[in-house]
């Protein structure tokens, strides 16, 4: 099985996998960080949201090759200590209910809030909409996102 | 029942205290039943036994309040609610409190329910008089220490003060406390003086989930796991003839494979009741070192399958159950007066037909279970919403005592009744009894959808009478997948309000797995009874509103003892939801549409506003107005009465899942459709203030959602829905052209 350097949250970490491995399970089972979720696996639902390069992807749909050299933040390596103001907002708002979906949507929020910090109701429905909440806490996300662009501000 | 307890049971009964070995008081009580005579509770925690208790309050000697609950979390809250409750009554800050996950990893497994909507309103007296009582003991510790009369001391945040303002933290009694006999009788706070219930508090869990920390069954982890992935029938009614596994053994991580369902056939066979609810079909068990290297390896499995029972189709079932409600053959629910003489007198008939479809759960965790079968043991672990019937099944298909099953219950990502439904603990605890390992078992979404477990389809016909402008007669027949509607159902609105009623149910017996979803056979019959009503009211040509409440003063809920709802309860619900919603008033571009709906022992009324957008009707807001008794934490109530809502919304538009050939035409999201972010209408949740005992929360607010779109569909472009999902017929989602010119 090929070999392959990767850069987490930071730090770098060797894994040795197959090559056809998409990196949500390389962080689920072989790093031990499963806080991004699996939910489809097939970029339907953004449960496994992280962010490459400040990107946010789907993780269940990118193999290590595409990854090779760049940089992976994941729910974890968000902050030290939940402390990002999104995640600050996502207490404010007592956001989730099973709490499943709610990294991936971090995730998508953050990334979106980084390139659009100031965004409209409507830019942030438009953002948010890849990402399923099954138990529905849409109206909350919502709310969330908007609280954290305005904390941000 | 009243929010001040005048029950007289004992308090020894469900509770019993000691001490600590390093200091402070330990108080094990049970939610739903007395305690077992003879049981203490420990002096080590390591050894909490939630055989004998089911939960446990831990009093520190610096004041400090832990509360221990086995009780799993769905996502309703229950985890946040259940300890405000105690913390209440025994007074102290909730900043003080510290919620733990019980520890089950003991000798004894503990035996309980978890339970939907009714985890509040089971535990209501318990947890106050719990709470109440430890508060009442700590009192008394201090008085003793002081001298005085308890009477004469009082208590806040976990502070007793006496007489001459002196003070003694219950940190200070807390040794003494718990020599103390339990009182027999103590006084519960009036509702009016509750400092942490009514008041905002935050999902215990919130912490970890926004961080990303092992929470779920999905990111559970032991020593030496391996995982397994199964090979499934491609189809209900399918099973497996023969398989090769010689590419998928050559594959990088693959331990083994295994053939199961030997023993699941032989646990059928002893009990049938759980019969008619799994499949009994071989399944192939692929074991490999990571979740991957299993699901990838089960691709590479070569199975032959064949028919063993009909393979069903939408198409068959639509016949049979349209046959169902043509036919003769239906057991009777209740049957008020003579419906039949009423239709035979009535001056006007409405008769209707209404359907839905079958719908998958889908949990965004995807089924999985953790099992651990040694000789010594068996240890499972994992997100399960009927924890003790199911290791009572496990016990019994691998032969053994009960008390060597541990199992342990972690968070959920999701249940709507999926969970109660444990077929993937016992795979789970079948594959590793065939491998001698730790093994997870985990669905992928295609097995979670595909097959699965499933709202079963259902029909209902609704017929009315009408003579000298009074509705006399209410006839509904149900034709469902597998079952029909239960027990209560049959008594909820209009039961009662009627003079000639009766309700009948049909089943036709599929292979298709069907179980609870959200609100079952409610989450359907609110919106077609209540799209009835609309339609009723119409033909009456009577207000639509006044209909209702016209028929909630004939009930006299105290002569009939089977009536569930409370008539004054819904008639204050729809008065204030009619006041919230601006019914009537709304600009002449708002389209109005109306449910008022009891279930789960809650009252709801909906008010649903329709707009049209290029030529289509958009539900724009949901004006939703809850009794469900004294609400505990408001926060947790309104995410979860809004979850309710948009739930019902999504899936009465989109939620659809059809059968040919036995197998479902969705695997994955890719072509099942949940509700997203830019179709979530607006919600305005009411709750209605009184003091009365909690009630559901977790469902009621979804069954009215779909009727109120569809009514005020109706108004915004004349069409009736009488099919779920709305969009199935998109013609009907039109404007008529002249109106669009007009
Ligand atoms: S798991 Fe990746 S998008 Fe659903
Ligand atoms: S909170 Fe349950 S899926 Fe979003």
């Amino acid at each position: 099985m090929p070999t392959y350097q990767i850069k987490v949250n930071g730090a770098s970490k060797t894994v040795d996998v197959a090559e056809d491995t998409p990196v949500l399970w390389v962080l689920r089972d072989h790093l031990d960080l499963v806080g991004t979720k699996y939910g489809c696996g097939i970029g339907q639902c953004g449960a496994c949201t992280v962010h490459v390069d400040g990107t946010a992807m789907r993780s269940c749909s990118l193999t290590l090759a595409q990854v090779d050299g760049k940089s992976i933040t994941t729910i974890e390596g968000l902050s030290e200590d939940g402390s990002h103001p999104v995640q600050q907002a996502w207490k404010e708002v007592d956001v989730p209910q099973c709490g499943y979906c709610q990294a991936g949507q971090i995730m998508t929020a953050t990334a979106f809030l980084e390139n659009n910090p100031n965004p409209t109701e409507e830019e942030v429905k438009n953002a948010m909409h890849g990402n399923i909440c099954r138990c529905a806490s849409y109206t909350r996300i919502k709310k969330a996102v908007l609280t954290a662009a305005e904390n941000m501000g | 029942m009243s929010s001040n307890s005048t029950i007289t049971f004992s308090r020894r009964a469900f509770m019993r205290t000691s001490s600590l070995a390093g200091g402070g008081m330990l108080i094990g009580f049970n939610l739903f039943q007395a305690c077992k005579p003879k049981a203490e509770p420990p002096v080590d925690l390591s050894l909490l036994n939630y055989n004998d208790f089911n939960a446990f309050i831990k009093i520190a000697d610096n004041g400090a309040v832990t509360i221990y609950s086995p009780n799993p979390e769905i996502g309703q809250g229950v985890k946040t609610s259940m300890p405000m409750i105690i913390a209440e009554e025994l007074d102290v800050a909730w900043k003080d409190v510290y919620v733990e996950q019980g520890i089950l990893d003991t000798e004894n497994y503990q035996r309980q329910v978890a339970g939907g909507s009714q985890s509040i309103r089971f535990g209501w007296d318990a947890l106050r008089q719990t709470g109440a009582t430890a508060k009442q003991m700590l009192v008394n510790a201090a008085a003793a220490r002081w001298g005085v009369d308890a009477a004469e001391c009082s208590v806040s945040e976990g502070v007793i003060t006496n007489a001459a303002g002196e003070t003694l933290g219950y940190g200070d009694v807390v040794n003494e406390a718990a020599l103390l006999e339990v009182p027999e009788e103590v006084a519960l706070k009036e509702p009016k003086d509750y400092k942490i219930m009514g008041k905002n508090a935050t999902n215990v869990d919130i912490d970890k989930i926004t961080t990303g920390k092992p929470l779920f069954g999905l990111d559970y982890k032991a020593e030496g796991m391996v995982y397994a992935a199964l090979v499934r029938p491609p189809a209900f009614g399918k099973k497996l003839v023969s398989y090769d596994d010689s590419k998928a053994k050559s594959m990088p991580g693959v331990i083994d494979v295994v053939k199961i369902g030997e023993k699941v056939r032989g646990l059928l066979a002893e009990d049938p009741s759980f019969g008619s609810k799994i499949s009994s079909s071989d399944k192939i068990a692929v074991i490999a070192e990571t979740t991957w290297q299993a699901f990838k390896a089960k691709e590479a499995i070569e199975a032959v399958w064949e028919d063993d029972t009909t393979v069903e189709s939408t198409e068959d079932h639509d016949k049979k159950l349209t046959a169902l409600l043509d036919g003769n053959e239906f057991n009777t629910m209740r049957s008020d007066g003579d419906v039949k003489k009423a239709f035979a007198e009535a001056d006007e008939i409405l008769e209707r037909t209404y359907e839905s479809p079958f719908l998958p759960h889908n949990c965004l965790e995807p089924m999985n279970f953790y099992a651990d079968v040694t000789d010594e043991k068996v240890h499972l672990v994992g997100p399960i919403q009927t924890p003790a019937w199911k290791a009572g099944l496990v016990a019994k298909m691998l032969g053994r005592e009960e008390k060597d099953i541990l199992l342990e219950m972690t968070r959920m990502g999701g249940g709507f009744g999926r969970r109660l439904f444990g077929d993937f603990v016992i795979e789970a605890a079948e594959v590793s009894d065939a491998i001698r390992k730790p093994v997870k078992v985990v669905f992928t979404r295609e097995d979670d959808m595909g097959i699965g477990v499933y709202r079963p389809a259902i029909k209902y016909r609704i017929k009315a009478g009408v003579k000298d402008g009074k509705i006399t007669a209410y006839h509904l027949k149900e034709a469902a997948i597998n079952d029909g509607m239960y027990g209560l159902i049959p008594n909820f609105f209009p039961a009662g309000a009627i003079e000639n009623y009766q309700v009948d149910s049909a089943a036709y017996d599929s292979n298709i797995t069907t179980g609870a979803w959200r609100a079952p056979y409610t989450n359907f019959l609110a919106s077609a009874e209540q799209s009835f009503f609309d339609e009723l009211a119409e033909l009456m040509e009577v207000d639509k509103i006044q209909m209702r409440l016209d028929l909630l003063d004939k009930v006299d809920a105290e002569a009939d003892e089977r009536i569930q709802y409370s008539p004054e309860r819904m008639k204050e619900v729809i008065k204030v939801a009619v006041e919230k919603s601006g019914w009537g008033n709304k600009p002449s571009h708002v389209y109005q549409g109306f449910v008022n709906y009891y279930c789960h022992n809650s009252h709801v009324a909906e008010v649903a506003d329709v707009e049209i957008e290029n030529g289509e009707p958009v539900v724009k807001k949901l004006t939703c107005v809850v009794d469900c008794g004294i609400v505990v934490n408001p926060t947790g109530a309104a995410n979860q009465a809004e979850g309710g809502v948009i739930d019902g919304v999504g899936h009465s538009m989109y939620g659809d899942f059809t059968f040919d050939g036995g197998k479902g035409h969705a695997q994955n999201f890719d072509k099942y459709r949940l509700i997203r972010m830019r179709e979530v209408p607006e919600v305005e949740t009411h709750f209605i203030k009184n003091e009365l005992s909690p009630t559901g929360l977790g469902e009621p607010t979804l069954p009215p959602a779909g009727g109120a779109i569809a009514n005020a569909f109706k108004a915004a472009t004349g069409n009736r829905l009488y099919q779920q999902p709305f969009t199935k017929n998109p013609e009907l989602l039109k404007v008529p052209e002249k109106e669009v010119i007009g």
